[in-house]
């Protein structure tokens, strides 16, 4: 084994590993100071990872791929696709946050170095072909994210949301364990290539639990219905920087890690899981709808609002063809500037007091207050909502198209009919930004940072989204040619 | 003789016995994490036991990591559970509502 190349390999999670561990040292010394230059070289690095990782799909090789360290890890477009994503959704999450600390000077160096650490291991997680390596990389951006829903230390809710969320995190980890060791007893391997080859024809009841286990502990982690009864109050309790790092970048590395487990470990047992994708995805795109309805905390709305999409992103894997990884991998790119979007427009609306405007009701007339910030608002729900000029439909519709190609035209049909009834809400949002009286809430000064973000959300969101379809597409593509070159 | 079906039927019960000890505990958070230790346990009772039956390593080398990780986790949970006994005063299951919907 060569550790040179692997080392190659795995460049973008060791490139991120020595810069959290150098950011450790700065915050070890500077103290709470350190907080503004620990952003600004955590920014770096991720930008450094994602250039290795552009280089790395870029390459040849990216669709034949290549395995690292004896077959623990692969490096191929899929995984690379997804880490870009990842770290992409990580620095836009950690421009905006230095400002919404500011009042409260609660702000530590911890705070970026966290994100580092989870943005490590939510790489290993897209890129592991081993049980193992999924497990780890899944651990160590899992206790990221309990530490960072709670690190408004002084804030009841923020205390409660980490308290919930690691209780229930750690149980979806357990189930995913349970099913992991029994997926590894009656297959005698850890790695994907491995069980697949085991799991060829019938498999018997123990077999069937493990694969049925495993999956139950991913829809926990990317919120799927049934397993989605954490995601409201974790999303409305968090600090809202934190929430929007938790709507995008792990959303993004646990679906990516599903799916690659899914089509590549269970990869010939596809009956067996895909009636299970179907019905969390139905469920999902249903609850998520219906939930929304009756909130009145925006963030809370949100949270359901990703549950809905994460329905129509399991769409595309329920499809299990390339096209339907292709139309997935598309939907979560547009997904995560929507979700980013939208969260740091919320994350913008503060009252006299400088704190956050988090009920709908205060939003009411926001059009006249700020019309900009109302105007980004409206296209992110517009988008959200899949209504045709915004780039949201574009998602929609690769998803579906896959599905109907896939012979799942009932599901594809359900899917359309529950999207009508996700787009009351969001309507509702804009109806009351535009045309009910103003509250006068929502008057606080936003940031330049917050601005450039929002801004380049909308850009993406808006008609010259469409500009970027073919080279999504391709990289797509690629990236679901990869997934199935093993296969 | 004592074979692989014993202890496959041990963990399951360990296992069950966590996951109600999740959900059936309406007293203490404590003894929320005790049961989240106990399905980590089962977990590795399972692996070391396919381990030995198929006569391969893997199983307990994954076993190591996951009691270093179960570890950690212990020590976040228990750090997260101090901040929120700062702010609210109780760690009774039934007072963790602030938030409903």
């Amino acid at each position: 084994m060569d550790y040179g190349y692997s080392l190659y390999l795995t460049g973008p999670e060791v490139f991120l590993s020595v810069s959290g561990l150098v950011l450790t040292l700065i915050a070890a010394w500077g103290g709470r100071n350190a907080g503004r230059l620990c952003t600004i070289l955590a920014v770096a690095a991720l930008f450094g990872a994602s250039a290795i990782t552009a280089s790395q799909i870029l390459g040849d090789t990216s669709v034949q791929g290549a395995e690292a360290f004896g077959g623990l890890y692969r490096m191929d477009a899929f995984g690379g696709l997804a880490k870009l994503l990842i770290y992409l959704a990580s620095i836009g999450c950690l421009i905006v946050t230095p400002r919404f600390f500011a009042k409260g000077s609660e702000y530590r160096p911890e705070y970026p170095l966290l994100m580092v650490f989870g943005s490590v291991g939510m790489g290993m997680m897209v890129s592991a072909v081993d049980l193992m390596t999924l497990y780890i990389g899944l651990e160590l951006s899992s206790l990221s994210s309990y530490v960072l829903a709670s690190f408004m230390r002084s804030d009841d809710r923020s205390a409660e949301a980490g308290l919930k969320y690691f209780v229930l995190g750690a149980l979806a980890s357990g189930i995913l364990l349970y099913g992991m060791s029994l997926v590894y007893g009656f297959s005698g391997s850890t790695s994907y290539g491995s069980i697949r080859a085991a799991f060829d024809g019938t498999l018997g009841t123990g077999a069937l639990f493990g694969v049925i286990f495993v999956l139950a502990g991913l829809a926990f982690k990317i919120s799927a219905v049934p397993f989605h009864m954490w995601t409201p109050d974790v999303y409305e309790g968090a600090p809202t920087p934190v929430t929007t790092f938790f709507a995008t970048a792990p959303k993004v590395a646990a679906i990516a890690m599903t799916a690659r487990i899914a089509l590549d470990a269970f990869g010939n047992q596809v009956p067996a899981w895909q009636q299970i994708v179907i019905f969390a995805a139905l469920a999902s795109i249903v609850i998520g709808a219906l939930g929304a309805i009756g909130q009145s905390n925006v963030k809370r709305l949100l949270a359901y609002s990703s549950i809905n999409n994460v329905g129509f992103i399991l769409i595309g894997l329920a499809a299990a063809t390339t096209a339907g990884v292709s139309a997935m991998l598309v939907y979560l790119a547009i997904y995560v500037a929507m979700s980013l979007g939208s969260f740091v427009a919320v994350l913008m609306m503060r009252d006299a007091n400088g704190d956050q405007v988090e009920s709908i009701a205060n939003m009411a007339g926001l059009s006249r207050s700020n019309p900009l910030l109302a105007l980004c608002l409206a296209a992110m729900m517009l988008s959200l909502a899949g209504i045709p000029p915004l780039f949201g439909f574009w998602g929609k519709f690769v998803v579906f198209q896959a599905a109907v190609q896939a012979d799942l035209v009932v599901l594809a049909a359900i899917g359309i009919a529950a999207s009508v009834i996700g787009a009351f809400y969001y309507l509702k949002i804009v109806k009351i930004m535009y045309f009910d009286e103003p509250a006068n809430v929502v008057v606080g000064k936003s940031e330049f940072s917050h601005w450039a973000v929002l801004g380049l959300c909308a850009l993406v969101v808006s008609p010259l989204g469409y500009l970027l379809t073919i080279p999504l597409g391709m990289a797509a593509n690629r990236a679901a040619q990869a997934l199935f070159f093993t296969v | 003789m004592i074979g692989i079906e014993h202890y496959v039927v041990v963990s399951a019960v360990l296992f069950v016995l966590g996951v109600l000890g999740i959900f059936l505990n309406r007293k203490n958070i404590i003894v929320i994490l005790m049961a989240i230790e106990l399905i980590l346990l089962s977990v590795n009772i399972n692996l070391v036991a396919f381990s030995a039956f198929l006569g391969d390593l893997t199983g307990q080398i994954f076993a190591m990591f996951v009691l270093t990780v179960a570890a950690g986790e212990a020590a976040i949970g228990l750090a997260i559970l101090v901040i929120y006994f700062r702010g609210r005063g109780t760690i009774a299951v039934d007072d963790v509502n602030r938030m409903k919907g």
